[in-house]
């Protein structure tokens, strides 16, 4: 029962955080929304009994996702103004989109348990389990060759943000190091041969 | 008791927000980005809500893989935007109209 009123509480929070995020209209409130949706989730994720992800959830995406788009909110001068224009125009048409979409789920969802024997909730889980032991036994036997292409999607992720935001600036001096590594020493010194000068006054 | 189609409920409705605000949020760039990252979260609740329902933990290991992408997608969509601001000075998505779509 305790149960029951802690899910349906967390829940309520959650798609309240979510409606702050597409009806704020300054981004910064809207990342915060999102911080609070994301906690919500990490609960429920509790709830479920998925420990590891909820606290995957909370450092991963709170603690590094989330910051880097606060950082760029706010490093970024966007004009709210002229940004949230047009508020007004799409409004109904998201919401009928949204309604209709909740309600046909709603329904499938519900009509498709009713008759079965699946509203149990979930099974127990055996005594001495430990998720984050479950998770890496199948995560590092099974599954070890896409825990690797993961690696290098983020490797890539890395190289793609740093390659895209680097700038040059044409003015600024610094030092080439390839450049100076790679230089020879005729490239600086020339060694000029030439007849010497004979003073006029001998001849 | 809370089972699976509280789960598959929640989900549902955090997608459809989504949606909503995409299509309400049309013209600012990031809160798009934060939309996409609401529907990939109702996803995660999905795969978790089987995975407890099914005993299987595979549907959890799927959510964590989703999260490496979803990390990655964040760093290089920001890092697209930040480049995109200092090309433009706007994120606004109708003035960017350069290859006539």
């Amino acid at each position: 029962m305790f149960h029951t009123i802690l899910f349906y509480f967390f829940a309520t929070v959650l798609i309240g955080a979510a409606l702050g995020v597409i009806f704020a209209r300054n981004p910064v409130h809207a990342v915060m929304f999102l911080v609070l949706a994301f906690f919500q989730s990490a609960v429920l994720w509790l709830l479920a009994e998925a420990e590891f992800l909820a606290l995957v959830l909370v450092l991963v995406y709170v603690g590094a996702v989330m910051v880097l788009f606060l950082f760029v909110v706010m490093m970024l001068d966007i004009n709210v103004e002229r940004t949230t224009g047009g508020y007004a125009r799409y409004l109904p048409l998201g919401l009928i989109v949204a309604g209709l979409m909740i309600v046909e789920l709603v329904q499938i969802i519900w009509l498709r348990g009713s008759g079965e024997t699946l509203t149990g909730g979930f099974a127990a889980t055996p005594e001495g389990y430990s998720n984050t032991k479950a998770l890496g036994a199948i995560l590092y036997t099974e599954h070890v060759y896409a825990f690797e292409i993961a690696a290098v999607i983020l490797l890539l992720a890395i190289i793609a943000a740093i390659t895209l935001t680097m700038r040059k600036r044409p003015g600024l001096k610094q030092q080439d190091i390839s450049a100076q590594v790679a230089v020879r020493a005729k490239d600086r010194v020339r060694i000029v041969k030439m007849a010497s000068e004979k003073p006029e006054d001998e001849q | 008791m809370i089972g699976l189609e509280h789960y598959l409920t929640i989900s549902a409705i955090l997608f459809c927000l989504a949606i909503a605000g995409i299509f309400i949020n049309r013209r600012n760039l990031i809160l798009l980005l934060m939309c996409i990252e609401l529907m990939l979260l109702a996803v995660n609740f999905n795969f978790i809500a089987f995975s407890r329902h099914l005993g299987d933990e595979t549907g959890q290991v799927f959510v964590f893989f989703i999260l490496t992408v979803a990390a990655a997608e964040a760093a290089i969509g920001l890092a697209i935007l930040v480049v995109l601001f200092r090309n433009r000075r706007s994120i606004n998505v109708q003035e960017l109209d350069t290859m006539k779509g």
